[in-house]
C-alpha cells in the first residue's frame, strides 16, 4: 500500500477484540497499577464504577488491530503485484480521548476513517496519512477515538 | 529497555516487521529494532505510577491532546521520565474533581527526548 492509493475519507474496518479480566489486570500490573485497573473493590468505588481496563491497554489493542489491518492490505497488494512496503513509523497523534471506561467481557469493534493525507518537504519519498480511529463497545457506545498520523512510501521509492 | 520486552510487547500489540526483528529492510526512517510508540507510553506510564501518581487521589484521565515520538528507542536504552504541571482547574461539571494539564516528557541516556505529550489528568478535590 502506498501513499497515492490512500483515499481521503474512506473508512477500513480494523477488527474487534473482547477485553477479559484476567488480560486486564495483566496489563495493568505490569504498566498501570492504578486502584480502578487491579483492585476490584477499589474500583467499585471510584469514579469508573468498577475494575477497567487502562486507557493505554485500550490503545494498545487498537493499534494491534490496526497493525493486522494493514498488514492483510499490504499482503493483498503484494499478491496482485502491486507495490506493498510496509507501513512507515508514526510522528504521533492528536485528540486521543478515553470516551468511557472498558470493562471486563467488553468487545471493543475499531475502525479507522482516513482523515487528510499530505506530501512533507523534509521527507521527499514519504507522505503522512492522518487517521481517526474509533473504538464503540457491544452497546454502541463510543470509548475510544483518536488522530494518529503515519509515514507512508510514495510510489517513486518502492 | 530489554530487547526480549521490546519485542514481546510489539508481537502482541504493534507487529511492524522493525519493532519485531533487527533484520527487517531498513528504510530511510527504520533501520534496526526500535520499541513500539505504544510500548514507551506504557513504560511512562509506570514511570508516572511509581514517581507520584498511585499517592495522589488521581481519578483518572480523559486522554492525551498531543503526543510526539521523537527518536526510535533501542534495546539497552534507558529512559527518564518527568512530568511539568502546565495548568490547574476546577472541573466545571464536576465541582469535587480538579483538571491539571501535564507536560510529560521523556528522555533517553544521552539526554535526547524521545516523546512528549500533554495530558488532563482529574484529581479529587479537598472538601470545601
Amino acid at each position: 500500500m502506498i501513499y497515492e492509493e490512500i483515499v481521503v475519507g474512506s473508512t477500513h474496518e480494523l477488527g474487534a477484540h473482547t477485553f477479559t479480566r484476567d488480560e486486564i489486570k495483566r496489563f495493568a500490573t505490569l504498566y498501570d497499577p492504578q486502584r480502578f485497573h487491579v483492585d476490584e473493590e477499589a474500583a467499585e468505588a471510584s469514579l469508573l464504577g468498577g475494575l477497567c481496563a487502562s486507557g493505554w491497554h485500550t490503545a494498545a489493542v487498537m493499534m494491534s488491530l490496526f497493525s493486522r489491518h494493514f498488514a492483510r492490505e499490504i499482503e493483498r497488494a503484494a499478491a496482485s503485484g502491486r507495490p506493498s512496503p510496509p507501513l512507515g513509523p508514526s510522528p504521533g497523534f492528536d485528540d486521543l480521548r478515553w470516551l468511557k471506561p472498558v470493562y471486563p467481557d467488553d468487545t471493543i469493534t475499531f475502525t479507522g476513517r482516513i482523515a487528510a493525507k499530505r506530501e512533507t518537504g523534509s521527507r521527499p519519498g514519504w507522505g503522512i496519512v492522518s487517521i481517526e480511529t474509533l473504538g464503540t463497545n457491544q452497546a454502541g457506545e463510543p470509548v475510544f477515538t483518536h488522530t494518529g498520523h503515519v509515514f507512508v512510501a510514495k510510489a517513486k521509492t518502492v | 529497555m530489554e530487547r526480549a520486552d521490546i519485542i514481546a510487547f510489539a508481537a502482541e500489540f504493534d507487529p511492524q516487521p522493525y519493532h519485531l526483528d533487527e533484520r527487517a529492510p531498513p528504510t530511510d526512517l527504520t533501520a534496526g529494532l526500535s520499541a513500539s510508540g505504544w510500548h514507551i507510553c506504557a513504560v511512562f506510564m509506570r514511570m508516572l505510577c511509581d514517581g507520584f501518581l498511585l499517592e495522589t487521589a488521581c481519578m483518572g484521565s480523559p486522554g492525551i491532546e498531543t503526543l510526539k515520538w521523537r527518536r526510535p528507542v533501542r534495546p539497552g536504552d534507558r529512559l527518564r521520565g518527568s512530568s511539568t504541571v502546565i495548568e490547574t482547574r476546577p472541573s466545571k461539571s464536576r465541582p469535587d474533581i480538579g483538571i491539571v494539564r501535564f507536560r510529560h516528557q521523556v528522555t533517553n541516556q544521552a539526554g535526547d527526548v524521545v516523546m512528549w505529550m500533554e495530558n488532563p489528568v482529574m484529581f479529587a478535590r479537598r472538601s470545601p
